[in-house]
């Protein structure tokens, strides 16, 4: 691995961005809450622009080419068959609704205000994303993966 | 103004997910996969988006209220079994696909069938949790 410095300039736009919806609209900047809220009808005004900025950046970005280095931005994919990822989406879906937060919610905002609460659950999908990933890359990566 | 600062701060946060490499999936799994060729500069991601969250939280919480009114969020304290089985299921979700919810809402952009599928079938598990809650 070669390292790299993009991780923590990208992770500090997220960081501002879950300021700047704090400190204006006092929300919370957690994507899997206001995507499960946005699809529920609850308080779109501002779920919906948020969302389309969202969608909106991954159809800029790219377009800014190589002056920034970002054309690699949706490389690097890996290969899964399609049950796969839609088994996969179902557990993200069900998981952090269950579970009231995501990477975002819980690892960004949550650790970002000490809760014990994220911080917990940030340990428990840290670890068992780590065994789902060594499972699928090593035990089973023959049987999933796209031919 | 409301609108164009959450317009702005979803904006913000998806140049932050590319930024960072969390739309590779190839990446957050290499990541996850300790026992690969691990890529642990992805550990910066949470590290630059904390210190700078933490940090700026600081100053606006000493207000009254949010700029644009409303009140500030209250929350849940106690560990619960929802909370733990939740996340025990997201994270067996994130490190099979590499794929959390914000990258791949970002990564829609691709029109990619694999994104879509995943995509869809994320908001029916939340459909599905909400019902089971209710």
């Amino acid at each position: 691995m070669t390292f790299s410095f993009t991780p923590i300039i990208g992770g500090a736009l997220i960081g501002l961005s879950a300021t700047i919806l704090l400190a204006f609209h006092g929300k919370v900047a957690g994507i899997s809450g206001i995507f499960s809220g946005a699809l529920s009808g609850e308080a779109l005004s501002w779920r919906a622009p948020f969302l389309l900025g969202l969608l909106a950046s991954g159809v800029i970005v790219p377009l800014t080419g190589d002056q920034l280095g970002l054309h690699e931005a949706f490389s690097n994919s890996v290969p899964r068959t399609l049950w796969v990822t839609g088994l996969a989406g179902l557990l993200v879906g069900f998981g952090t609704r269950l579970g009231s937060g995501c990477t975002s919610g819980h690892g960004i905002c949550g650790l970002g205000r000490a809760s014990k609460r994220s911080l917990a659950a940030t340990l428990t999908f840290m670890f068992t994303g780590a065994v789902a990933a060594f499972v699928t890359q090593h035990l089973i990566f023959d049987l999933i993966k796209q031919s | 103004m409301s609108t164009f600062i959450s317009l702005l701060s979803g904006m913000i946060f998806g140049l932050g997910l590319i930024i960072s490499g969390m739309t590779q999936p190839g990446k957050v799994i290499g990541f996850l996969d300790i026992t690969g060729d691990w890529q642990w500069d992805l550990m910066g991601v949470m590290g630059g988006a904390l210190g700078v969250h933490a940090l700026t939280r600081l100053f606006v919480i000493r207000r009254e209220e949010p700029i644009l009114g409303g009140a500030f969020p209250r929350f849940t304290l106690e560990v619960d079994r929802h909370l733990l089985g939740g996340a025990v299921i997201f994270g067996l979700g994130w490190g099979i696909a590499g794929f959390c919810p914000g990258p791949a809402i970002v990564s829609l952009a691709t029109l990619d069938a694999n994104i879509v599928v995943f995509v869809v079938m994320m908001a029916i598990g939340m459909r599905a949790a909400k019902r089971l809650q209710s």
